[in-house]
């Protein structure tokens, strides 16, 4: 994966490269090359972090076609809702039941 | 050659193993794969059992997003990504590994200012850059409507 | 008295012995090469204590007493505690000593404060300030990961020239007492920048600081490698390592086969997976308390220098893309 090249060629963070990665997905779907992958690639396109990249772009232009201007505010957080809420609500309730361990 | 503060960085270079590049590649090409797969599998049998598409979009990230928690909680997500690197740390599951391990970790720091507020370290930027990103994007996207 | 020669070196005239010494260590250290030299191996990582940064207090407060106890003195005997360690504020240092009514000195060195608590302990016992002085550090993986870089459970890969922070704490007491272990010379290190910004290789970062300690020493004494048993340097790494002889050699120095680091010594890397060796306070510590200064008690070392280094960088430095300075401090033990 690209990803893995990155890491292991620049001395960039994770962080910085999952950034750079959902900004990717958001660039890519706007210029309309992302969505005949996801197509083609199901689960394969959608499941990494540029597919959440993809689902913000996808929600901000739906919703600015139903809402006009405040569709580009409401859009992105709309679609990725699901996921942020999911990721928020068990991170909570691990850090109740579990503790880290040593390595 | 004498090793001096200018030239210093390059020498640092040839002295430092690289990482094994092809063997990481690989490794990470698998592990992104299968997890991908697994998103896919979710996919096709929730919509074997009927559920609709535009639900189905919503349930296998959170299926995904919860195997990711889940994995970190007991401790083994962690040892994935030790191998596979970016193969984890992409899918969804790297991202759920990253909020739920930032809130584990600084549990001790209390529930508000540790768990609360420590949670988004690592996930934080890319929530931010893709809603900003998303959010330009809007911005043309409505320009073009306008305009055409 | 003591008395300054060169430019860095100070010499005792008058013995500064060791009079005991003590470490605890890690689960994952106490399954290592040396494992059969440490005092105490603790297998919990938490060490019976909520935090982590508890437990790393509670390992400087076991190891002075192992110490202590092996020096048959008491908490009261002892005139000045010099400590420092990895965490904010050294914290692990402080809350350590908060019960034990002994004047403090908080030293911050990063790695290399195994080191510079010595000196500070010696040049007290020296001067007159101490009749026994104490040098203790620690370091602890958990508490300096957390720290420095990454929650535990977090799935992110290391790169070949990383190295793993040492879950160690040791402690040495001085004094005029006579013992067969004597801390005869030291040198103190100027803070060295060779401009590395990789916080992932630290020891590329801290292998200038040790050679430029190790060149003074050398100039000040008039001495070279073969005049010792071992040279030994705290936590340069193997890639630290390799870069430390090549410059030593470059100077006109050579290491022959005296050189060791206690970074490669404490861990098994293939084995381990310790990726380039230990770091941290305690890895210097341990390899000290546990390994060379047994040996000089026991005669089969006679001369050693002990140098620890240390990068001094933090993480706000490192994300505003500030290089890694550094600094090593140097210690001449000699045996009966």
């Amino acid at each position: 994966m690209i990803a893995q090249i990155l890491i292991d060629k620049t001395k960039l963070t994770p962080a910085k490269i999952v950034v750079l990665f959902v900004t990717m997905g958001v660039f890519l779907t706007s210029i309309g090359v992302y969505q005949p992958l996801v197509e083609f690639a199901g689960a394969g396109a959608t499941v990494p972090i540029t597919g959440f990249g993809y689902s913000l772009a996808k929600g901000v232009e739906s919703a600015v076609k139903e809402n006009g201007w405040l569709g580009i505010f409401t859009g992105g957080f709309t679609a990725s809702a699901g996921g942020v809420a999911a990721a928020v609500f068990f991170g909570y309730i691990f850090s109740l039941i579990s503790n880290p361990k040593m390595k | 050659m004498s090793i001096n503060k200018s030239n210093y960085n390059d020498y640092v270079k040839k002295k430092t193993p690289d990482s094994p590049i092809l063997k990481n590649c690989i490794k990470a090409f698998f592990v992104g794969g299968v997890i991908c797969i697994i998103g896919q599998a979710i996919t096709d049998l929730c919509i074997m059992l009927g559920a609709g598409l535009s639900d189905v979009k919503i349930i296998t990230p959170i299926i995904l997003i919860f195997l990711g928690s889940l994995l970190t909680g007991v401790g083994v997500y962690d040892k994935l990504g030790k191998h596979a690197g970016g193969g984890s740390i992409i899918p969804i599951t790297g991202f759920a590994n990253s909020i739920v391990s930032s809130a584990m970790e600084f549990k001790k720091e209390g529930f508000v200012m540790g768990v609360g507020a420590k949670m988004f370290t690592i996930a934080g930027p890319v929530i931010v850059y893709g809603v900003v990103a998303s959010m330009i994007y809007g911005f043309i996207y409505w320009l073009i409507n306008i305009v055409f | 008295m003591a008395k300054k020669i060169g430019k860095r070196t100070l010499e005792f005239s008058e013995k500064i012995n060791v009079i005991s010494y003590g470490n605890v260590v890690g689960k994952f250290e106490g399954e290592g090469p040396l494992k059969n030299y440490f005092d105490i191996i603790v297998n919990d990582e938490y060490f019976g204590e909520k935090t982590y940064e508890k437990a790393e207090t509670k390992m400087q407060q076991t190891a002075l007493n192992s110490a202590l106890q092996k020096g048959i003195l008491k908490i009261s005997d002892i005139d000045l505690i010099a400590s420092g360690d990895l965490l904010n504020q050294c914290i692990s240092s402080s809350y350590s000593v908060r019960d034990n009514d002994v004047p403090f000195i908080g030293l911050y060195g990063a790695c290399s404060t195994m080191a510079l608590s010595v000196i500070v302990a010696s040049m007290s016992v020296e001067c007159g300030y101490s009749q026994f002085a104490a040098g203790v550090t620690s370091s602890h993986f958990c508490s300096a990961e957390r720290q420095f870089r990454q929650p535990l459970e977090y799935g992110g890969q290391r790169t070949p020239s990383a190295q793993r922070t040492v879950t160690a704490s040791a402690a040495l007491i001085l004094g005029k007492k006579k013992t067969n272990i004597a801390v005869k010379r030291i040198t103190l290190g100027s803070v060295i920048d060779y401009l590395v910004t990789d916080a992932n290789n630290m020891g590329a970062a801290m292998a200038p600081a040790a050679v430029d300690t190790l060149v003074h020493y050398f100039k000040d004494t008039g001495t070279s490698a073969q005049d010792y048993d071992l040279i030994l340097s705290g936590d340069l790494g193997s890639v630290g390592a390799s870069i430390f002889r090549d410059m030593t050699a470059e100077q006109g120095y050579d290491l022959q086969n005296k050189y060791n680091d206690c970074g490669l010594m404490i861990f098994d890397n293939e084995k381990q997976d310790t990726h380039a060796g230990g770091s941290g306070c305690g890895c210097s510590g341990a390899v000290l308390t546990g390994y060379v200064l047994p040996k000089i008690a026991a005669g089969e070392l006679r001369n050693v220098l002990f140098m620890s280094t240390g990068a001094l960088m933090s993480t706000t430095a490192s994300q505003q893309g500030e290089s890694i300075p550094a600094v090593a401090h140097l210690i001449n033990f000699t045996g009966e």
